[in-house]
């Protein structure tokens, strides 16, 4: 253990001990992580790089090579010939009302269950827990009918049913990802000192103040890292939009890649262009909201 | 679990006073508190608004996923075209029979590939995102950089993976192939067309984003390890590999579950890859796949549908109530 340095070249990392492990294990431990990552990004950069140059160049030399001319074309063209702010504003019309709505719903169970000893709240936990959990083709089914059969004021749905239509995808994703909610937004509520809720009905505050202005201001944490999660898996969303939605015209713009397929994206030079345009608000989150991210998709695994 | 009371409730000055049933213990007020009424020290008003509060989400919850759950359940015994309610007719465990005695062909290759789905995703992607984490948990430079590389798929849906991928694994234009040079020859390898080859090339795309959501999750369980632990077994002799094994993978008993819970979860769950590819049909087959064939197909045979979504419930229940135990665990403690 105590062998004192020697040379530092030439040996090898199995042959010495102790401290003098430690750099070449170092080496190692760099190597193989640089590896693994250009692995892990290859995909992504392979599609960029298919993106930025124009089919006739890489027909003629070929998708894996160098040479030719680079540029946006492929972007513009897939672009306008998918009618991709279409596309984005349905998805918008999904996910900012579901990610709201969900945040507000759950936020609610989770002040109560939180903050009020109530016979039920465990129970009620497990409940919205596990339907959470549940593969979403275990509802489908019987979810597909209850769609096509319950009525909803023309206000809301111009057919008057649920099926193809925003207010139904909009219901599906709020009541799937209230348990999820849920259950981190409770966790934290309950780690908020008790005295708050006694100062506000010092104030004379009721349940709803208490819980709008003492409670609520405080989650500001994790209401930003699951909205921010929302909003990904809600734009991510492909199954209902793909079963609950007849309307390929109607569809969140993930939901209609499947239609779009081999009808507007011809070669691949385009798919990666698309795949990269869709792809593009979820890289913002990486890219920018990559710490709310995290904490979102943790905060319900680990406690707090 | 005392009962609730608020100390206002001696208090002759504030009759009118608000009074919240939170867990405010005042043993002075215990013999005035009746027992078993939590909410008594509530307002009406109070109580309706708290009753509106849990009761608008939970219908909605209850509505939209624990009834279709139900009704999946009892329609399996069932034989429906999904047309009048007094159509539905019983016929036993019919629809199971045919599913497992092999009259629907698709069934057991289903199985085949969700078993094999499981098992990839436990025994490879799992593992090497948790030795990725483990890796990463370390003070080294750049470390930052090397997470965010590793899990840049997990923002991506599953379909834009499946498009991705497909850049790759075509036979004209895909990357494998020109890299070969069979791109476009009789001789390309078509990994998504071929029967024999195409779940496991589909493994690999969805693979890539697992590891990288196992290594977030993961990862935070790893700053969650007292470093005391760590520095008190370096201290007792004990190398790295030591360490980890018998201190922290212990500790990380919690995490450990969550993390095989979720590996089965979505090995269940398992849709959106196969169904961009090539709708799971010649090769891919998988149950969830097989559910939404049966009801936006041609033919909706609900009952038979709903036997299929049964057997995946089935099956998803054993990691719900692991899950769920490992909550309440956590809950009362």
């Amino acid at each position: 253990m105590t062998t004192p340095a020697a040379t530092t070249t030439g040996t090898t990392p199995l042959a010495v001990t102790g401290r003098r492990k430690r750099r070449p294990g170092r080496w190692l431990l760099h190597a193989f992580l640089i590896t693994t990552s250009l692995i892990w990004l290859s995909p992504i950069l392979w599609a960029l790089y298919t993106a930025l140059r124009p089919y006739g160049d890489t027909a003629k030399y070929g998708y894996v090579s160098i040479g030719g001319s680079y540029g946006l074309q492929n972007f513009i063209t897939a672009w306008n010939r998918v009618e991709i702010p279409k596309f984005f504003l349905n998805t918008m019309i999904v996910v900012v009302p579901a990610v709201i709505l969900t945040l507000l719903l759950a936020s609610m169970v989770a002040f109560a269950v939180s903050r009020y000893s109530w016979r039920f709240n465990l129970l009620l936990l497990m409940l919205f827990t596990a339907g959470n959990l549940l593969p979403q083709q275990v509802v489908i089914t019987p979810l597909y009918r209850m769609y096509l059969a319950l009525p909803l004021p023309r206000l809301v749905s111009d057919n008057g049913v649920f099926y193809d239509q925003y207010v139904g995808i909009i219901a599906i994703h709020v009541a799937f990802q209230l348990g999820f909610c849920t259950f981190v937004l409770s966790n934290y509520m309950k780690t908020l000192p008790k005295e708050l809720n006694e100062a506000a009905v010092v104030d004379g505050a009721g349940v709803f103040r208490t819980f709008w202005e003492v409670i609520l201001p405080l989650c500001r944490p994790p209401l930003a890292a699951l909205a921010t999660l929302q909003f990904t898996w809600i734009y991510n969303d492909f199954f209902w939009a793909l079963v609950l939605m007849f309307t390929g015209d109607k569809r969140p713009i993930t939901s209609a890649l499947n239609g779009l397929k081999g009808q507007f994206f011809t070669d691949n030079n385009l798919v990666a262009a698309g795949s990269i345009i869709v792809a593009l608000p979820t890289l913002i989150v990486f890219f920018v909201l990559q710490k709310q991210f995290i904490r979102g998709l943790t905060l319900g695994s680990t406690k707090g | 679990m005392t009962d609730s009371v608020n100390r206002g409730l001696n208090d002759p000055a504030a009759p009118t006073r608000r009074r919240v049933g939170s867990q405010v213990e005042g043993p002075g007020a215990l013999q005035a508190a009746p027992k078993r009424k939590r909410f008594s020290l509530l307002t009406r008003r109070d109580k309706i608004v708290l009753g509106l509060m849990v009761g608008i989400p939970t219908s909605i919850h209850l509505f939209f996923i624990w009834l279709p759950t139900v009704a999946s359940a009892v329609l399996s015994f069932t034989s429906w075209n999904g047309i009048g309610l007094d159509k539905i007719k019983f016929i036993g465990l019919k629809n199971y029979a045919d599913l497992f005695g092999g009259v629907y062909p698709p069934f057991w290759p289903a199985i085949q590939h969700n078993v094999i789905w499981l098992a990839v995703f436990m025994f490879i992607a799992t593992p090497l995102g948790m030795f990725l984490a483990v890796l990463l948990d370390k003070e080294i430079r750049g470390t930052r950089v090397y997470q965010s590389a590793i899990y840049l798929p997990v923002v991506l849906s599953l379909a834009i993976v499946g498009f991705i991928w497909q850049l790759i694994y075509s036979p004209d234009e895909g990357f494998i192939n020109s890299i070969l040079g069979t791109a476009g020859t009789p001789q390309a390898i078509d990994w998504i067309g071929n029967r024999n080859l195409n779940l496991w090339a589909i493994l690999v795309a969805a693979s890539w984003r697992h590891v990288g959501y196992i290594m977030v999750l993961y990862l935070a369980g790893l700053k969650s390890v007292d470093p005391g632990l760590r520095e008190a077994a370096s201290i007792d002799g004990a190398g790295e590999r030591q360490t980890f094994f018998q201190v922290v993978f212990p500790v990380l008993r919690p995490i450990n579950i969550v993390v095989i819970v979720i590996t089965v979860i979505e090995s269940l769950r398992a849709f959106d890859l196969v169904y961009i590819t090539n709708r799971g049909l010649n090769g891919l087959e998988i149950l969830s796949v097989l559910v939404t064939n049966n009801i936006i197909g041609e033919a909706s045979r609900v009952g038979f549908g709903s036997a299929l979504a049964v057997i995946l419930l089935v099956v998803s229940v054993g990691p719900i109530i692991v899950y769920l135990t490992r909550s309440i665990k956590a809950e009362t403690e």
